[in-house]
């Protein structure tokens, strides 16, 4: 424990703090515009915690991509459809809150037991090399080992930018031929 | 030097946060959400291995995840609007067409 006495150590006990208590605040607040802002608060605790692993180049796509891009989209979709009031009914399952968090628990108490184990404790870390994390490093291993899987991951974007238009698109013909009421946007209904 | 079983621990936490919002919440985009808290979770525990180990591929998986849940993201938020335009709802419980 004398590990937390360090600058490193508070900084990660504070930024986990940080991660944990919003991360508790997504799943619990009723407004989801509340949880998307508490969201981004974990993202960024996050990329902090990718700092002090010595990931310049995760942390930094973390906070552009995650807290950036993604969130963006979550609250852009939130305000579309109106939604920045809490619509939960009652639940359809008795007891459900408890049962999953019973399971949670158990989830949880498995998952440490087993990281616990599969990790060598005793022993000490290898030192990690000079460039660690940096931009040179992530892309020479990029670049040289996965250059494969960069260019599927490029058609994966691409089918995922086609999915969105042909998704999104469809209501067009709909209101052409002369839709009812209600496959109508609500929005144009005011 | 923080030990590399404190991150994991975090990482857990955060998964096992996402699995109980994905439990218990009926609104279909903060289920989303949580589904994105775990694959944080996942990423965390990436590159706490990857500085365990001093090895720069734990990094380099985590640049994938991140573009595959961009794509995911992408087309999740476009099927929750258009199931939002035929029901009008995003609450999960009354969207049960599929049930027999």
């Amino acid at each position: 424990m004398t590990y937390f006495s360090s600058v490193e150590g508070s900084l990660f006990l504070i930024t986990a703090l940080v991660a944990v208590v919003s991360a508790v605040m997504v799943i619990t607040q009723r407004n989801p515009v509340y949880s998307a802002l508490f969201l981004v608060l974990t993202f960024c605790a996050l990329a902090v915690l990718y700092l002090l692993l010595g990931a310049q180049f995760i942390a930094m796509v973390q906070v552009i991509v995650y807290a950036g891009a993604i969130m963006v989209l979550f609250l852009f979709v939130i305000m579309l459809l109106n939604l920045d009031r809490p619509l939960e009914t009652q639940s359809k399952l008795k007891h459900q809150r408890l049962v999953a968090g019973v399971l949670a628990a158990v989830l949880l108490v498995e998952m440490i037991y087993l990281l616990h184990r599969g990790l060598p404790t005793t022993g000490t870390q290898p030192s990690p090399p000079r460039n660690f994390g940096t931009v040179e490093e992530v892309a020479r291993v990029l670049f040289r080992d996965f250059v494969l899987a960069f260019e599927v991951t490029s058609i994966v974007l691409l089918i995922g930018m086609i999915g969105v238009i042909v998704l999104a698109k469809r209501h067009l013909d709909e209101k052409k031929a002369a839709a009812p009421e209600r496959i109508l946007s609500p929005l144009r209904k005011e | 030097m923080v030990p590399t079983s404190m991150y994991l621990a975090v990482s857990a936490l955060l998964f096992v946060l996402g699995v109980t919002g994905v439990l218990i919440r009926r609104n279909a985009i903060v289920i989303f959400m949580c589904i994105e808290l775990m694959l944080n979770a996942a990423n965390l525990a990436f590159v706490a291995l990857s500085r365990h180990f001093g090895q720069m591929q734990g990094q380099v998986v985590v640049f994938f995840v991140m573009a595959v849940a961009a794509a995911e993201v992408a087309i999740g938020l476009a099927i929750i609007v258009a199931l939002f335009r035929q029901r009008e709802t995003v609450d999960v419980d009354e969207v049960n067409l599929l049930k027999g």
